[in-house]
């Protein structure tokens, strides 16, 4: 069987100069449909390149990512990202967000009336239909990244990839929406990789957690696979056993393994 | 849970304590109160014309001597009265009213201007995304926006052999640079996250140009809109007083070649109004394009 996605000997180094900084290293990971995939390291360690490098917002210095068997290097709708700091257009509604992506994407398969209820069925999935006529700036920052991810899930990607998309938000907020990603991905069964830095926020949401070693040249570490059935509620799982290994396990890797060094920041 | 629910009591939660006062202040507000409609517009109307009102007194006092060079107020007004209370008459080819010559020069306005507005926004954006177009032209904007705008009037009288395209050629080259540098900032300012949004999308170059590069910019372009009309009414002044015609800046170089002194002065009032307008028109017209654009 041939993987969905599939990172081959990734390698990544920009240059300034004369100076080249090898950012990643031989990055090999395949990612089936349908599974909720995390990358965790500490920060500096080159996440969000790799995750801009799937999206093709960057360009991979050797090796390549393939979707589908087919080599991608350059960004599109079927890669959609949902940014930390949401990006939304300040000057649109909420509606005309995601109506940006919404008639890019399918504005010559589907008519208007289509269009206006995939849009409206897209905020129903994030509870943000209430606030269509809104703009980005008079909504609370949990809603605004709300609307981001039903910008992303609008254009009805292959993968969806989240760049520490509860970053920037307060525990209860972020809690809410782990909550409304958990049940989008069970709706929807969509390909999702998140990148993150919270331990019980990657093992609660993934079928596998990525764990990276610490830059330069920074290379998976090891990878981890999270036995827990679907669905999972965040206070059941708070004892239980399988949970709370798989919870040892990565910060064992990130405390005890590969320890953050302040001084090479 | 979501987050409505969330949302629905922190409402209900807070007009708790001052729930009369609430109730109060939404009685006020549906009534019209005339009192305070008259007190704010006495607060801004008493100032300006207390001070005013001082230095027409000083300027008379200033100017009542027999040796007096320049004419004082009551003069102006006895001797321009035409001028004041008419100002839309209409005698033949070159004896009009000062609102009628004011219309004409803003016509021009109008024209060079919003030239210089459709060139200068695409030029600025072309600088502000382009590095190797700002490094080509930045230096030769820098050193042509230095030209004042008179020392164009020449070389485009030469070029276009008529005074009206020469005019109107001043007032493009004269308030193009605000608009191509503000617009070449604005474009370098737009947050990396909308390009990359874009780039998701495949928006080709002019849905780029449209849907973000324009709104995103905004705030830049109407700060460089708002400079250049302000130059361009300023060159078209001294353009028509060289040029002739039936402009505003033609009349004060008539009135000055007949020594009708009260009528400079009048014509004068006439053009700082309308310069005060043109800002105001074109800042509002900002305020409301760009609303919602700054905002995080």
């Amino acid at each position: 069987m041939t993987a969905y996605l599939k990172l081959d000997r990734i390698d990544k180094s920009f240059a300034r100069g004369s100076q080249v900084s090898e950012v990643l290293k031989d990055i090999r990971l395949t990612i089936d449909k349908g599974e909720f995939v995390s990358i965790i390291g500490h920060s500096g360690c080159g996440k969000s390149t790799l995750l801009n490098l799937i999206a093709g917002l960057t360009k991979v210095s050797k090796g390549a990512v393939l979707l589908e068997d087919k080599e991608v290097d350059s960004p599109g709708p079927e890669r959609a990202v949902v940014f930390q700091n949401h990006s939304l257009l300040p000057w649109l509604t909420v509606y005309e967000n995601i109506n940006l992506a919404v008639s890019k994407v399918f504005g010559r398969t589907k008519v208007r009336a289509e269009r206006h209820e995939w849009i409206m069925r897209n905020l129903d999935l994030v509870q943000m239909a209430h606030a269509r006529d809104k703009r980005p700036a008079e909504i609370s920052g949990g809603m605004k990244q709300r609307v981001g991810i039903a910008r992303a899930l609008a254009m009805e990607p292959k993968i969806l990839l989240l760049d520490e998309p509860f970053g920037a938000l307060d525990a209860l907020t972020r809690a809410h929406l782990q909550d409304a990603v958990m049940d989008i991905h069970a709706r929807l069964g969509s390909t999702m990789i998140m990148i993150t830095h919270d331990v019980d926020e990657a093992v609660l949401l993934s079928d596998r957690i990525v764990m990276m070693t610490n830059g330069p040249a920074a290379t998976i570490g090891e990878v981890l696979s999270v036995p827990l059935a679907r669905p999972r509620r965040r206070i059941e799982l708070a004892s239980d056993r399988t949970f709370l290994r798989c919870r040892e396990a990565v910060l064992k890797f990130l405390y005890e393994r590969h320890r953050f060094v302040e001084a090479a920041e | 849970m979501s987050i409505q629910t969330v949302e629905d009591t922190k409402v209900k939660a807070f007009p708790v304590k001052p729930a009369e006062i609430i109730a109060f202040t939404a009685k006020a507000r549906r009534r019209i109160d005339p009192l305070a409609i008259v007190g704010r517009l006495a607060t801004a109307l008493v100032p300006p014309a207390v001070v005013i009102l001082i230095l027409l007194v000083v300027w008379q006092i200033a100017c009542s001597s027999p040796t007096a060079s320049l004419p004082p107020p009551s003069q102006v007004w006895s001797e321009a009265y035409d001028l004041i209370a008419h100002p839309f008459f209409d005698n033949g080819p070159q004896d009009i009213g000062l609102a009628w010559r004011v219309l004409i020069s803003l016509q021009r306005v109008a024209i060079g201007f919003g030239m210089a507005a459709v060139v200068g926004v695409a030029l600025g954006a072309l600088v502000g995304q382009s590095v190797w177009a700002m490094r080509g032209l930045d230096p030769v904007f820098q050193i042509l926006r230095t030209v004042p705008p008179l020392a164009w009037l020449p070389l485009s009288l030469a070029a276009f052999r008529d005074s009206n395209p020469s005019a109107l050629f001043v007032i493009f080259i004269t308030s193009i640079w605000p608009v191509i540098i503000n617009t070449a900032v604005g474009v370098r300012n737009i947050p990396e996250d909308y390009r990359n949004v874009a780039r998701i999308l495949r928006l080709n170059q002019l849905e780029f140009f449209v849907k973000i590069m324009v709104p995103a910019a905004a705030p830049y372009i109407f700060t460089g809109l708002r400079i250049g009309i302000g130059l361009s009414w300023l060159a078209i002044v001294a353009a028509e007083m060289l040029t002739g015609g039936v402009g505003i800046g033609f009349f004060i170089w008539d009135a000055w070649n007949s020594s009708r002194l009260p009528d400079i002065i009048v014509a004068l009032v006439y053009i700082g109004v309308t310069g005060f307008c043109l800002d105001r028109l074109v800042a509002t017209v900002g305020v409301f394009v760009t609303r919602g654009t700054t905002a995080k």
